[in-house]
């Protein structure tokens, strides 16, 4: 059970000059899961998913990965990084560089794949999200939500053991959301463990194998979807559904 | 005396068209490598100066750098220049040339150094962020996502450093250097005829100015075609 699990969040805490955003949290995630988090804005689940790479690190409480401990003064964070793929609501996608350089330059400086794997690998993957005959335009020649599928499959190049999706879809225009939703889907069905903050409670009900909610810095309720959604006990949890739903 | 007369009086007797030819060339030779000298500086103070700003590292060298920057840019260059020859260099032989390369070259680094800074500070954080979670250090993030799109913001910015630098040169005079402007400053002592040699002077700086302009926007329009 234990080398099960691939993540381990214990009492994390995170203030920014002064204001407390993460009040101890606990979560575990284990391999081939997806978990979806959601909460109201402002709630702290951005932050807590950029804690779990230390994008921002936590002010008190221990992240473990693969059972090392990432939050430790000796550690390379980096070559954990290279195993925690990361979808940005705002793509961040590379302007200077074309797509597939965007892909490669990870795999070849980081893995040091030569220039023929990386790129073998890139179009398998460009071929898979349909956006293989535009492996040679730049970022600012595609739409919203083909810069995402990029930015999906950039982070799959580094071969990662976890994905973690920071809104991916927040900032699409509605009609490009499903096509991103639906590379996640397969990602989902292919066993990739996921971490998910997101709006879509449509996609938490049909993809997640578990929800989380928090508010307020803390984590008010996980269960998997059907219970979540079908028979909620947290009072801010029900308001919240009571909302969006 | 005609036009002709002037112009052969002040240019062609005695050869004295050579005190505005070797002048400019040490006037160019004095902006290149200044020019180079800023660049290297610029780039590190604005490299020191910004992983400060963003990441709370280098406190001491940030620190140096910004007493540099202060009193680079809060005295003039022409003193500076003089401090240099006749104070630092004061007792040692040292030729000219590479007094002034280094005094300029100090001098712009300051303002190299603000302008880089800004260049790499108006790249979107997220590009960090980015780079950063596919496992690459600050180092190398900077190295292969930052710096290549702050260069190309700045690269109009540092033009124009070049194009002031080729300018400021002019009070090389001060360390009895003989650049472009002292050239000019020669002849007029020998002729008596003020009008012509600075004028003269004055043209070939218009003509160096616009000419690199039209080189920097060049270099410009190439750069961005790369991207579109």
């Amino acid at each position: 059970m234990s080398d099960n699990r691939l993540i381990r969040a214990e009492g994390v805490r995170k203030s920014f000059s002064g204001k407390e955003v993460l009040k101890g949290i606990d979560l575990e995630i284990r391999r081939g899961e997806v978990v979806v988090i959601i909460g109201p804005s402002g709630s702290g689940k951005s932050t807590f998913l950029r804690c779990l790479n230390l994008l921002e690190v936590p002010t008190g409480g221990h992240i473990y990965f693969n059972d090392v401990d990432i939050t430790g003064r000796k550690v390379d964070i980096d070559l954990h990084r290279q195993k925690m793929g990361m979808v940005f609501q705002h793509f961040n996608l590379f302007p200077h560089m074309d797509i597939l350089r965007n892909m490669t330059i990870g795999p070849e400086k980081l893995l040091k794949k030569s220039p023929e794997e990386a790129e073998k690998y890139a179009m398998a993957l460009l071929e898979r999200v349909g956006l293989a005959e535009r492996a040679h335009a730049y970022p600012s020649q595609l739409s919203g939500g083909q810069k995402q599928r990029i930015a999906i499959v950039r982070a799959l190049c580094m071969q990662p053991e976890v994905m973690l999706f920071d809104e991916p879809t927040s900032a699409l225009d509605p009609e490009m959301v499903g096509e991103v939703l639906q590379v996640m889907r397969d990602l989902a069905r292919e066993h990739m463990t996921m971490v998910v903050v997101t709006h879509e409670m449509g996609f938490a009900k049909e993809v997640a194998d578990r929800v989380v909610f928090l508010d307020e810095g803390i984590l008010m309720e996980q269960n998997c979807p059907e219970e979540f959604f079908g028979n909620p006990h947290n009072e801010r949890l029900k308001s919240f559904l009571g909302k969006v739903l | 005396m005609s036009f002709q007369e002037h112009f052969i009086q002040n240019f062609i007797e005695d050869e004295r068209w050579r005190y505005l030819w070797d002048g400019l060339n040490v006037t160019l030779t004095v902006t290149l490598f200044a020019t180079i000298l800023g660049i290297l500086i610029g780039f590190l103070v604005a490299v020191v100066r910004s992983t400060h700003d963003r990441t709370g590292r280098f406190r001491v060298l940030n620190a140096v750098c910004q007493f540099y920057l202060t009193v680079i840019r809060g005295t003039p260059v022409v003193v500076q220049l003089m401090i240099i020859y006749y104070v630092i260099f004061g007792a040692v032989d040292i030729n000219k040339v590479i007094v002034a390369v280094l005094a300029f070259g100090i001098n712009s680094g300051a303002y190299v150094a603000e302008i880089c800074r800004a260049g790499i500070m108006s790249i979107d954080i997220g590009q960090l962020e980015a780079g950063r979670s596919i496992g690459f250090s600050y180092a190398q993030t900077m190295w292969y996502i930052i710096l290549p799109q702050a260069f190309k913001n700045v690269l109009p910015a540092l033009g124009n450093e070049f194009i002031v630098l080729l300018k400021e040169t002019s009070v090389s005079g001060y360390i009895a250097l003989q650049d472009l402007t002292k050239g000019g400053d020669i002849i007029r002592s020998r002729t008596y005829d003020a009008f012509y040699p600075l004028i003269g002077v004055a043209l070939i700086y218009l003509v160096l100015v616009l000419l690199f302009t039209k080189l920097v926007a060049m270099l410009e329009r190439r750069l961005n075609q790369s991207e579109r």
